[in-house]
């Protein structure tokens, strides 16, 4: 069952490549049905998760709906997938978010199945490499993407879109080669030689530390940093968000800078777990800074989406400390780590629906008036209350406002990570003051004050297509900020079970 | 029980959410869905003060999500309950017909919810969770006449400055949790050890201190003075400002037990007694001046819970909720009515509403600290603990408490002193206020407003000391939206709604009661504290006499002043009857935010005493509440932006260009490589091609026509292959670097399998 939704979209994808001249309104509608679909397998596969993962749930290398299939066995790399806490959150947040972007662009008729394909590719690619227990397969899901999301800014891009493109391409890639060193080196260090993660897991290789662990660490550290992006690694991220369309932008942010923080918590996390605890302190300082930076660059931006992109690495500073301070964490410990460990995964499903649906507004906004120059635009909430009414929800939830998911990410990041590194998480909380500045001013000028629209501005509210997509996100970040156990039932056990690993 | 708890706290949080939800199109049924909800909230209120229920919920891995009543909870949701209904009252009576009345009533609803789980939460998680919404919500009440960016910007800096606050409940939540109080119960504080527990104490301190808008976070309440009068009246008296108070109160025990958190609390809340006292005086805005006083009334409340003082404390709470939130209606009404909010143009406001004026008055006596009334006894007892506590504090106490009178004295007397000729025409019909005082600045339509209100670039002319300019947020740049907007109502010549006022007023009154010995031992008992001791009987006594003649001294001086005053402006209002313009609009702006001493017009008419006060150096600090937020704007604020415009310059530059560097190596090696890829490579190919059509030709040449067929087939074979060796050539150089990835894969697999 997970296969078929991993690799339904894909399937799709060949199916409208194979019909010949097809119309684009169908197209469309095919695109959004099997998003749609696929969606359902997931709320599915999670609301069968509890009896498929039985009593193990939350031990070493329990996973549901697990697949093991030979794929190149002379290199010990097979076809095995599965789910866990950490990863289903992941799987479903994926989902949703392609089915708001399947919705946004029903109107795009800009070589529609082209578009619509590259879509679903990417999709089976990001539930692909969120389900995939063997590195190798994990390595060519995590290069697909780029591949991917280099065609979409490419060819759907607006500015200087070819540029920003293989800028992107070129920095994840080189990280993505950087990847594939640390994996190859802990194929060679495992005993039997093996890519297999649940093994890897079970046996960690390197486990007494030293300099070949954290080459390896930092091997996969650097390449999962880049695409993270943390800073320095972040320069990549915001001419690739300006650049693209919108719906690229939601992709990007949303699920496919996951994919470097999940990483973490897949690959780094449980099989250097000596590594991990001797180099914490470096990815706490990483952290911070990321945190602190992306707060004050997003602070002086000018342009909307150039900003809520700053945000994202603001937003992925909170998971590279809250996952750093777990390093640091001793027995007693165990709670404190878990709780943000638990924080650092909801903050992974919180940013991709907040910034998922910021970046869908952020697009609404261009469409409109062309530009996403803040000063170009005042007093918006007069005549498009809904898209005021919305942007002011998700920038609130992006700022950690209680009453939305970020708020229980960050809420544990913080209270998680004290235990252990006072000084750093206390000034770390500087970064949810400064993001408020930055939205309310943001807010402040797009919204309130005097009418300024650019010339030729067409001034209507959100359609109904972009209602239809964008609000979902925004009251799922709700539904997960008021009601959170269904989401922490699920991701407690697993968080527990990785510091179990870490610390031991 | 526990129902009746949840309900009462989810009951105005889904009202406020469906108002909001269903926004202009819930607009007619707003009012009443609000006040329905007010009503059933107290009802729900008393219940639970009478039963005291708990509840958990789990929330977070091993960190519930409680709410609970003991008897300060219950204290604290009556208040809360019975100020919301009778703001919403009020304000439903007040609201224009054409504002967007559903948000308004919706955010009152939510604000109203998340205060009454603030004040029943159990621990820190639920407690912060409420405590930033109730922020977040105040952002939105603040700025709720958001065409004016001025009022929103005033509502930003409301929001950020108690944000910075709520850091200290972050910081708390986590020394909580690593000092062993892993549930994060607020009762488990006083119990931890070390370190930890100081770090807890001091961020719950700092958040308290923020909300509360003690010193140094004064300034934002002046800022909160940009909403609408009824969120004026519910932030100031029984919510958001006093929640910080509540919160000291609440975690009482675990400021003792650190030794040094109670003596900090107590001196920064007898030194924002006295200091905002000043500040209070030095106002010539009546929304200011309350807004000063309130900072002052709630520093009683944060001195009793830094000198062990819980019953005092509570009280004072209850009491300046009661008697605050009746202030600012008051405004409310005579600012809709009279259209001002300086205290000149409010000259005579009490005698033109008596049933205002008196409600006023009992309001004004309360905050005087005046017998019989309740902060009269709250602060006896409040006094009482910090004399045990320190002389000092007692002494400065009563200093605030004279302050206090001095304020009150000012405020009555402007209201009660004979209205100046013009004000009484003024207030009489919509086009008299065409014509202009001088002091105030009416009638504008609403078209006009924006270009004749001060833009905040325009505000600091005379030589004031100027806010930055790309902050237009000065909330005292007076505003005069509130007026208009009410005003368009056409609520003219109507009576405010008075039965909120004079419920109030009883209460303001009525809590002086609890100074007779049985009822405050009833009271102690119901707060679980019966060993506090109350004020011996000389103290009432001294603390009764500095309120009363300070507040007829005062009163006299004022009263004399403002004789003065009157007369010369009496015969100038006669003789000018040419319109003063545009000026109105600028004087008001600066004349009613009570910081500019030299502007002219407005202080023409002004209290002399108090120009006078304003002219000197101290008065025109304290007009500015005390520079404060000069100080953070240029302390923080400023470096805070300059910091992020160069970082973000760095980052536009210097790691980019890092990275560009980098990237453009690769190209030129990519270059190279193409280039030796053209020439070498496929030259090679080419040749090979070209060798074979050689050959091809000699063989022709030597063979017979027979061969010549086969010969042709290997030379195109050649050809495709050349064609085939050229198509990977495509000049993309991503594609390059991607054959080189799969190269370099290859390799890399090759050689893991020969090993």
């Amino acid at each position: 069952m997970l296969s078929v939704a991993v690799f339904l979209p894909l399937l799709a994808g060949l199916v409208l490549l194979a019909l010949p001249r097809p119309r684009e309104s169908l197209v469309a509608w095919t695109w959004v049905t099997v998003a749609a679909l696929d969606l359902a397998l997931v709320i599915a596969l999670w609301a069968r998760y509890p009896a498929a993962a039985g009593r193990e749930s939350g031990a070493v290398g329990a996973f549901a709906y697990e697949t093991h299939l030979r794929w190149i066995p002379s290199v010990g790399a097979g076809y095995h997938i599965g789910v866990d806490g950490l990863s289903l959150p992941l799987l479903a947040m994926t989902a949703v978010l392609f089915l708001a972007c399947a919705v946004y662009s029903l109107r795009q008729r800009r070589r529609t199945r082209a578009h619509a394909v590259l879509f679903l590719f990417l999709q089976t690619v990001s539930l692909g490499l969120f389900s995939a227990l063997d590195l190798l397969l994990f390595f060519v899901f995590f290069d697909l993407s780029i591949v991917g999301m280099y065609f979409v800014i490419a060819g759907w891009g607006h500015g200087r879109a070819a540029r920003s493109a293989l800028q992107f391409f070129l920095y994840t890639f080189l990280g993505s080669l950087a990847l594939l060193l640390g994996f190859l080196g802990l194929y060679l260090a495992a005993d039997p030689h093996t890519f297999d993660i649940v093994e890897l897991t079970r046996r960690p290789p390197l486990e007494d530390g030293g300099p070949a662990a954290g080459l390896v660490l930092l091997a996969i550290g650097l390449g999962l940093a880049i695409k993270t992006p943390t800073v320095p690694f972040h320069t990549w991220l915001p001419p690739a968000h300006t650049d693209a369309p919108a719906v690229g932008s939601a992709i990007l942010a949303g699920v496919l800078l996951k994919m470097g923080t999940y990483g973490f918590v897949r690959v780094a996390m449980p099989i250097l777990p000596g590594a991990w605890r001797e180099y914490a302190m470096v990815l706490v300082v990483v952290g911070v800074v990321s945190v602190l930076y992306g707060a004050l660059v997003a602070l002086a931006q000018t342009d909307f989406k150039r900003m809520v992109a700053y945000t994202s690495v603001n937003h992925m500073g909170y998971i590279v400390l809250g996952l750093g301070a777990a390093g640091l964490a001793t027995a007693d410990g165990a709670r404190a780590a878990a709780l943000a460990v638990t924080g650092s995964v909801t903050q992974m499903v919180s940013h991709g629906l907040l910034t998922g649906a910021l970046f869908l507004l952020a697009g609404t906004l261009h469409d409109r008036g062309g530009t996403y120059r803040m000063a170009s635009y005042g007093g918006l909430a007069g005549t498009m209350p809904l898209l005021a009414a919305l942007t002011s929800v998700a920038a609130f939830g992006s700022l950690g406002l209680p009453g939305l998911s970020g708020f229980i990410a960050e809420f544990q990041i913080f209270t998680g990570s004290l235990s252990f590194v006072p000084v750093p998480a206390a000034i770390a909380f500087l970064g949810i003051l400064i993001t408020a500045a930055l939205y309310l001013r943001a807010l402040q000028q797009l919204f309130t004050g005097d009418r300024r629209i650019p010339e030729h501005a067409r001034t209507d509210d959100l359609s109904a297509r972009e209602l239809v997509s964008i609000t979902p996100l925004v009251v799922l970040s709700v539904v997960i900020g008021v009601f959170p156990r269904f989401l922490l039932d699920l991701v407690e056990p697993a968080s527990r079970a990785l510091v179990a690993l870490v610390i031991r | 029980m526990t129902a009746a708890l949840w309900t009462l706290v989810a009951l105005p949080a889904l009202t406020g959410a469906a108002l909001l939800v269903g926004g202009r199109r819930a607009d007619a049924v707003a009012a009443p869905c609000a006040v329905a909800s007010a009503v059933v909230g107290l009802a729900l209120g008393v219940v639970v003060a009478a039963t005291r229920p708990a509840a958990a919920v789990p929330a977070l891995a091993g960190i519930p999500a409680g709410l609970a009543v003991d008897g300060l909870s219950a204290v604290m949701v009556v208040s809360v309950t019975a100020v919301v209904l009778a703001v919403v009252l009020f304000a439903a009576g007040e609201l224009g017909p054409d504002e967007a009345r559903a948000r308004f009533f919706g955010f009152m609803s939510l604000f109203a919810a998340a205060m009454l789980v603030t004040v029943t939460a159990t621990g820190l998680l639920v407690l912060l969770a409420a405590w930033e919404v109730m922020g977040a919500v105040s952002y939105a009440l603040i700025g709720y006449w958001w065409r004016e960016s001025g009022r929103v910007g005033s509502a930003g800096t409301a929001f950020l400055t108690t944000r910075a606050g709520d850091l200290g409940l972050y910081l708390a939540a986590g020394a909580a949790l690593a000092g062993g109080a892993g549930a994060l119960q607020l009762s488990g504080l006083a119990g931890m050890e070390g370190p930890w527990r100081d770090a807890a104490v001091a961020g719950v301190v700092l958040a308290a201190l923020g909300k509360s808008a003690q010193l140094p976070f004064s300034f934002w309440l002046s800022h909160a003075m940009a909403g609408p009068s009824p969120v004026s009246a519910l932030l100031h008296s029984a919510t958001m400002v006093a929640a910080g108070g509540y919160l000291l109160v609440r975690v009482e025990p675990a400021l003792a037990a650190t030794g040094w958190a109670g003596p900090l609390v107590a001196w920064a809340g007898v030194a924002t007694a006295v200091l905002l006292g000043v500040v209070a005086l030095a106002q010539s805005d009546l929304k200011q001046l309350l807004a000063a006083s309130t900072c002052a009334q709630i520093g009683f409340v944060v001195l009793g819970a830094g000198a062990g003082g819980v019953a005092g404390a509570s009280l004072q709470f209850t009491a300046h909720a009661a008697a605050k939130s009746l202030l600012f209606l008051c405004a409310g009404a005579w600012l809709v009515t009279l259209g001002a909010r300086d205290l000149e143009g409010l000259r005579g406001a009490a005698r033109r509403h008596p049933v205002v004026g008196i409600a006023f008055t009992a309001g004004a006596l309360a905050v005087a600290g005046v017998p019989p009334t309740g902060i009269w006894a709250a602060k006896d007892v409040v006094l009482a603990s910090a004399l045990r506590s320190s002389p000092a504090l007692y002494v400065l106490g009563l200093v605030a408490a004279a302050l206090a009178a001095g304020y009150a004295a000012k405020a009555l007397v402007a209201v009660w002193a004979p209205p100046l000729p013009r004000s009484r025409r003024r207030s009489e019909g919509h086009e008299e206020h065409e014509g202009h005082d001088g002091d105030v600045h009416r009638g504008a339509p609403m078209a006009g407003r924006a270009t004749e209100e001060p833009s905040p670039g325009q505000v600091p002319s005379s030589g004031r000391v100027s806010s930055s300019p790309q902050e237009p947020s000065s909330a005292q740049v007076s505003f005069p939206a509130e007026e208009q907007s009410s005003a368009r109502a056409s609520r003219w010549g109507r009576p405010p709604l008075s039965g909120p006022l004079l419920a109030l007023a009883v209460g303001a009154v009525g809590l002086g009661v609890l100074a007779l010995p049985g009822a405050a031992q009833w009271w102690r008992t119901l707060l679980d504290v019966p060993g506090e001791h109350g004020p011996a009987g000389w103290e009432m006594a001294v603390s009764a006499l500095v309120s009363v003649t300070v507040l007829l001294g005062a009163g006299l001086v004022f009263a004399r002043s403002s004789a003065r005053a009157g007369a010369p402006a009496r015969g100038e209002a006669e003789r000018s009857a040419e319109p003063v313009g545009g000026e109105g609009a600028r004087t008001r702006g600066e004349d009613g935010n009570g910081r500019d001493a030299s502007s002219g017009a407005g202080l023409r008419q002004g209290a002399h005493a108090v120009s006078a006060l304003r002219a000197h150096p101290v008065g025109r600090w304290a007009g500015d509440w005390l520079g404060l937020e000069r100080l953070v704007r240029g302390v923080v604020v400023r470096p805070a932006m300059a910091l992020a415009r160069a970082l973000a310059a760095v980052d536009d530059r210097v790691i980019a260009v890092g990275a560009r560097t980098g990237a453009e190596s690769v190209l030129t090696t990519a270059r190279g490589l193409s280039s030796f890829d053209d020439r070498v490579v496929a030259g090679a190919v080419r040749a090979g091609a070209r060798l074979g059509l050689a050959a091809a030709d000699t063989i022709r040449d030597r063979v017979e026509a027979a061969a010549d067929r086969s010969v042709g087939a290997v030379a195109s074979a050649a050809r495709t292959a050349a064609a085939w060796a050229l198509r990977p050539q495509t000049g993309l150089l991503h594609q390059y670097y991607a054959q080189a990835v799969v190269a370099i894969l290859v390799l890399a697999t090759v050689f893991v399998l020969m090993r």
